[in-house]
């Protein structure tokens, strides 16, 4: 279940941060106590990630070995350390995705909400299954757990950005707007606002006249 | 019913910005320095007398586990604050990140004051971008505007404030999980005593609160610990609360409510009613995925507080109700939350990291009905395995799923394994 490092003929053979990445790094261990720079692995891994997605044209968005090495140098432990921290957590990529890292969310709550058929539909338009990447590395989809967006299930996360509200329908003007490298605006896709109820709001009566919401 | 005059989270659904300009507007940030002029055992003693118990699941009261900190330790103090939601069926913490993420900051100084912290971080799951990203606006306008820093919002008190993202760990929503994992380890939970308060975040003196409950602190500052208590079931069960409804409900959503509001009345009033009307609900998880499931004839007149969910055999949990109605495969339903918490297991316990595996594996063939009736006691007997023998509370949420499953909707278990034996006959 947990993610794996990708093999030696994947890996690249050298990493080193961008210049402006440098600078946020100093500014990323100031956040905590002198001596406690361990603490700036995480941010660090999640950096690398974001580097690697900006600069390598395909398959980026990931993490390779030499990257976890520079952490280990920078934050001054065993690179076993890093391997450690990078393969529990279940956002590091240690293997290259697609420019789209679409993650569908399969948990209670949004199964209830009909997440089968999006992952279907997902599935279907793409040609792949769940944990594939398609060849021209565009899209990858990841089954993921429970993203916390539970009222407004079904969803997915494309990278950063949450789809939320997801119909079959929906979930394929997604996906072709995606390919066309044009991503519609994020959040709910039925018109509706945040978590608010879809048939217009049962509280806040004065705020919701003020906010022209009803 | 909670009226209007008596809201905190005014601008839950984002309807207006979330910087600090319109967040003024709406109340926050008044009269801040006058509190913490007023001293740290005045925080403590109003937030005891409003009666807050803890919104992150457990339930303890807030007032009385921020006394627990040391008063002369000589270490520094940290406040650290749980945006790890990642509870299945709950999504509150996200609004206020995203929406009011300056109640939040406020609340973080004046707690922090109270138990004197200067520091505090915010742990946010990863996969809350935008939310992280919003708080991390708010945080830096706070600093430009005087608001944290040297000197904070002009209270004498010198406060500073990270943001932390996660990285995709249901576990690091465990306290001490979190302290690890700020610490930049694997988020594993670590054994208690020592608790956080005596030696958490790097060994020193911390307390781990919930967002919502950090959030609702300047509110009841300025309205008086006893508006607060005067809100809600009793004084053990007070206040205001924010509710997420999912699953099969006509207008799922997150609203603010009072506390001990029957879950009748909270799912028809803001959630639409039950897809097919109420006598068409199966079953309700009151409170996310690890409070044990509730058939419809107790849904019926049960509270959502805690107290009244414990009677009740559940809990109020984080407040997330997943709604199921009678359409609903109900052992799936289940089976997929002990795939969860088998997927989530941090693998540092057996029970829990064998028996979520072992579970699941048999919750797999209770949905088909490939087993036999003795399996749903050998099942019960896994579950009562784990509860109670781990480290933190992971393999106690496993079990009780599972245990809820077989109390309630036994008589489906079975059915369902004579129909598959007929079937194969």
């Amino acid at each position: 279940m947990k993610p794996i490092i990708a093999p030696d003929s994947e890996q690249p053979k050298s990493f080193s941060f961008l210049k402006k990445n440098e600078k946020l790094i100093k500014e990323i261990i100031s956040r905590y106590p002198k001596g406690r720079q361990k603490s700036a692995i995480m941010p660090l891994l999640d950096l690398t990630q974001r580097q690697m997605a900006e600069t390598v044209k395909k398959g980026g968005g990931w993490i390779p070995r030499a990257a976890m090495d520079e952490i280990a140098r920078i934050v001054d432990v065993a690179p076993m350390k890093i391997y450690e921290v990078a393969t529990f957590y279940s956002m590091y990529n240690l293997r290259p995705v697609g420019k789209y890292n679409i993650q569908c969310c399969t948990t209670t709550p949004c199964w209830l909400s009909g997440s089968s058929d999006i992952v279907k539909t997902a599935e279907k338009e793409l040609g792949i299954k769940m944990g594939q990447t398609t060849k021209d590395q565009k899209f990858t989809l990841t089954d993921v757990e429970c993203m916390g967006a539970c009222a407004n299930a079904p969803m997915v996360q494309v990278n950063d950005d949450y789809y939320e509200d997801l119909t079959p329908e929906t979930m394929q003007n997604l996906l072709s707007a995606l390919s066309k490298g044009n991503p519609p605006k994020k959040g709910p896709q039925n018109g509706r606002i945040a978590a608010m109820p879809l048939g217009g709001p049962t509280s806040l009566e004065k705020e919701a006249k003020k906010a022209k919401v009803v | 019913m909670l009226a209007d005059k008596d809201r905190i989270f005014t601008n839950l659904y984002g309807w207006e910005s979330f910087s600090i300009d319109a967040a003024k507007k709406r109340g926050d940030w008044s009269k801040t320095a006058s509190f913490i002029k007023k001293g740290a055992s005045w925080i403590v003693d109003e937030m005891k007398a409003s009666g807050l118990r803890g919104r992150g699941g457990a339930g303890f009261p807030t007032g009385l586990k921020w006394s627990f900190m040391p008063k002369d330790s000589g270490k520094p103090h940290y406040l650290v604050i749980n945006a790890d939601e990642s509870e299945p069926g709950t999504c509150k913490d996200r609004e206020i990140l995203r929406h009011e993420p300056h109640k939040l900051i406020e609340g973080a100084l004046l707690a922090g004051f109270a138990m004197g912290a200067h520091v505090a971080y915010i742990y946010v799951r990863g996969e809350f971008y935008d939310e992280a990203s919003n708080l991390s606006k708010a945080v830096k306008e706070a600093y430009a505007s005087g608001m944290l820093g040297k000197n904070a919002a002009k209270s004498g008190w010198d406060f500073d404030l990270y943001v932390h993202r996660g990285a995709g760990a249901y576990i690091c929503g465990e306290e001490t999980a979190l302290l690890n994992s700020l610490e930049g380890e694997k988020g594993q939970p670590r054994n208690k005593p020592p608790f956080p308060a005596m030696a958490g975040l790097y060994s020193c003196p911390t307390t781990v609160n919930n967002v919502e409950t950090i959030a609702v602190v300047p509110s009841i500052l300025r309205r008086s610990g006893q508006w607060f208590a005067g809100l809600g079931n009793d004084e053990r069960n007070s206040g205001t609360k924010l509710f997420c409804i999912s699953g099969h409900v006509n207008n799922p959503c997150v609203v603010e409510e009072e506390m001990g509001i029957p879950m009748r009345t909270l799912i028809d009033k803001h959630a639409g009613g039950v897809r097919g009307g109420w006598d068409n609900l199966k079953a309700v998880i009151p409170g996310g995925s690890s409070c044990p499931v509730l058939p419809a004839e107790i849904c019926g007149t049960v509270k959502m507080d805690f107290d009244s969910l414990r009677e009740a055999g559940s809990s109020l949990g984080t407040a997330g109700l997943i709604v199921m109605d009678q359409s609903t495969d109900i052992i799936y339903a289940i089976a997929r939350l002990s795939y969860f918490y088998h997927h989530e297991s941090c693998g540092q316990c057996t029970p829990c990291r064998e028996g979520t595996g072992w579970t699941w594996r048999i919750m797999q063939r209770m949905v088909t009905g490939n087993a036999t009736i003795e399996e749903i006691d050998m099942l019960l007997d896994i579950t009562k395995q784990i509860e109670g023998h781990t480290i933190c509370a992971h393999g106690d949420a496993s079990a009780w799923p599972i245990q809820a499953l077989i109390r309630h909707f036994r008589p489906e278990m079975e059915q369902r394994i004579n129909d598959y034996r007929k079937q194969v006959a």
